[in-house]
């Protein structure tokens, strides 16, 4: 168990470094430098180039690598040159707006995704599996930021429930979380669905059944524990991606998150901020999967003994 | 409910130690079992089936792959394949379980029917311990804790699983196969059900293991006075623990009777057939005689006896007539046209 930690701990390491030079070459392959944007276009040369200079963006490409990963690893992550102070203060400023976003969005699709996915998958073929696989289908193949309008046109604008965008109370959260969780809760439902299907042909279920029990008390006394397994894999890597998928429903709903600050840093170069933001997403993915598989030993003796 | 009250009544008569006078506990009936077949066609995987389980016998239920034991077995525990329809009688005491609803079935299940089945290992949750999963009916009897626990130990302790209070804390994954198919049968022992199913219940197992099995189940049958449906494909298994067998071929019965006299003096040439295919079933040094051609499926039965491609006494009226289960000598039943010269030679 232990050993599992530590193993899993020393690939999150590498896993970062991995995202730390992928987005390292990615922010200074775009087109445009930062002394430029900074400076706008009536700056002259001499100008830029002295910028460039204390930026240290003249230096090649591997000696700018070597001193980031040096910085780094000291958890320094530079300045952000246009908000004129440290990059990791501003991306924490904005990390709390986002947690509450991504969790409210995550607990909702949790719990509506394995809900539908037990009804569907418990009778599969039957009436109500037909009506969720319909449904989740349908939620999959909309855009994110579609579903976020329409529910501004209805319950904002429309119905006048709701507000539109920005913060400040618990309405606020309602509909960027629904348009964040919306495309989550159909990937949960269908796996669960499906894992949850195969599960109650298992054999162990028809023991079970063999007992005499009834099909709720099979499903949720043998069959639901074994068929949230793969579940729970994927919903770790999945709130990993929803902590992406925040940056296009940040702004749309002009959430003061992360997804704006960083839409920002992009747009002027402020490698410091990108970086930054990128580093923190890797961490916390690294850590959510480490969480994932502790509850999945939780869940399965055979994998906790080390049997599987 | 009426349901309830029955169930009451059978369980005050189950362990009677006097012999029955109200007939066998089960009683098959023309079962029938079907499932879809390709272009919307229905298989008779089981084509009207009879046989009785008395009181406190072994009924060995013999058959190749496909010849549909499974699932008459399945049928009688009322947990069919999805889709498959039902049609006949399964007499429970009198009571015909195909026409009771479900939820009386699942009284029945667990209780006053249990299965073992084949592969201990699929069979049990790997996420549950052994004693939760033995015990689960005590549980939901709202037993006491200590009550509970107190019954898994015994049952375990019955089954023959050494250390039962260390064993009941440990996973499946965690126990030998022997060991598994041991709790496999406290497990099936938890309701006190009159009548055992087991499918192939030594066949996943080690060979050293077989016999013990085998035999703590032959022990278990005589001391409660249970009723067993022995189902499996060896004839060897079958002939250490059964006082009858019913041999089934392409989802009918061939024949029926006492183990020892169907064994040592088969009614029917495929009986014969297996017997001759078996080595060592009556003599050390009898060779085996593989039996000659491919098995009739349910889905493609010849027409006439199903058996009639592969026998060697076939005749015209084999080709097209299907052969009736007669009694063609005292207690011994077959569906052979040509019994009696079977019986004779």
């Amino acid at each position: 168990m232990i050993r599992m930690v530590a193993q899993r701990l020393l690939v999150g390491v590498f896993v970062m470094w991995g995202a730390a030079s992928l987005i390292f070459l990615i922010v200074r392959a775009a087109p445009g430098d930062p002394a430029t944007v900074l400076l706008g276009p009536d700056a002259d040369r001499t100008q830029i180039e002295q910028l460039r200079e204390s930026l240290g963006l003249d230096r090649s490409l591997g000696a700018q690598y070597v001193s980031y990963l040096g910085d780094v690893s000291r958890l320094d992550f530079g300045q952000s040159h246009r908000l004129g102070r440290p990059a990791m203060d501003a991306v924490l400023d904005r990390l709390p707006a986002t947690i509450d976003l991504t969790l409210t969005a995550t607990a909702v699709a949790v719990i509506v995704g394995l809900t539908l996915g037990m009804l569907a998958g418990g009778r599969p073929g039957g009436a109500l599996d037909r009506v969720v696989s319909a449904c989740t289908i349908a939620l999959q193949s909309f855009p994110t930021f579609w579903i976020g309008i329409m529910l501004v046109l209805v319950f904002a604008l429309g119905l006048g429930l709701l507000p539109s965008s920005g913060v400040g109370t618990p309405q606020h959260l309602v509909l960027p979380a629904l348009t964040l969780a919306f495309p989550f809760i159909a990937i949960i439902a269908r796996l669960t669905r499906t894992s949850v299907a195969e599960t109650m042909r298992e054999g162990y279920v028809q023991t079970a059944r063999s007992k005499g029990l009834g099909e709720r008390q099979v499903l949720l006394g043998h069959a639901l524990r074994n068929s949230l397994i793969p579940v729970v894999t994927v919903v770790g890597v999945q709130v990993g991606a929803l902590v992406g998928g925040a940056v296009i429903v940040e702004n749309v709903f002009a959430w003061p998150g992360l997804g704006s600050l960083v839409v920002d840093a992009v747009a002027n170069r402020d490698y410091a901020v990108v970086q930054g933001v990128t580093l923190l997403i890797a961490g916390i993915v690294v850590v959510l999967n480490l969480i994932a598989d502790l509850l999945i030993a939780q869940l399965d003796p055979r994998i906790r003994t080390g049997a599987v | 409910m009426s349901a309830a009250g029955t169930a009451r009544e059978h369980g005050d008569t189950k362990p009677s130690p006097t012999p029955a006078v109200d007939g066998p506990p089960l009683r098959i009936e023309n079962l029938v079992v079907e499932l879809p077949g390709p272009h919307g066609t229905r298989v008779r995987v089981v084509d009207g089936v009879s046989f009785d389980v008395p009181r406190a016998t072994t009924v060995g239920l013999i058959g190749e792959s496909g010849s549909g034991k499974t699932m008459t077995a399945q049928a009688v525990l009322g947990l069919p394949p999805e889709r498959a329809t039902l049609t006949g009688r399964l007499l429970w005491h009198g009571e015909d379980l195909i026409a009771a609803g479900p939820a009386r079935r699942r009284t029945v299940r667990g209780r006053e029917i249990a299965m073992i089945f084949q592969d201990p290992l699929a069979a049990l949750n790997p996420t549950q311990r052994i004693g939760r999963q033995v015990g689960e009916i005590p549980r939901r009897d709202r037993l006491p804790r200590a009550e509970v626990r107190r019954r898994v130990v015994e049952l375990l302790d019955r089954a023959g699983v050494p250390e039962p209070e260390r064993r009941m804390r440990a996973y499946p994954h965690e126990l030998s196969g022997g060991l598994r198919q041991r709790a496999m049968i406290a497990l099936a022992l938890a309701g006190r059900p009159a009548l055992l199913l087991a499918d192939e219940p030594t066949t996943a197992l080690d060979v050293t293991v077989q016999s013990r099995i085998l035999r703590l189940l032959a022990d278990i049958q005589a001391a409660d006075g249970l009723a067993m449906l022995l189902v499996s494909h060896d004839l060897r298994v079958v002939s250490h623990v059964a006082q009858r067998v019913v041999v089934m071929y392409a989802g009918r019965v061939c024949e029926h009777g006492p183990a020892r006299d169907v064994l040592r003096r088969p009614a029917h040439p495929y009986t014969a057939a297996l017997v001759r295919s078996v080595p060592a079933v009556r003599t050390r040094t009898a060779l085996a005689d593989p039996l000659p051609g491919a098995p009739a499926t349910p889905a493609n039965r010849p027409a006439g006896c199903a058996f009639h491609p592969r026998c060697p006494l076939v005749r015209a009226r084999c080709r097209d007539e299907v052969p009736e289960v007669r009694e063609v000598a005292s207690g011994r039943w077959s569906a052979c046209h040509a019994a009696e010269e079977v019986l004779g030679s």
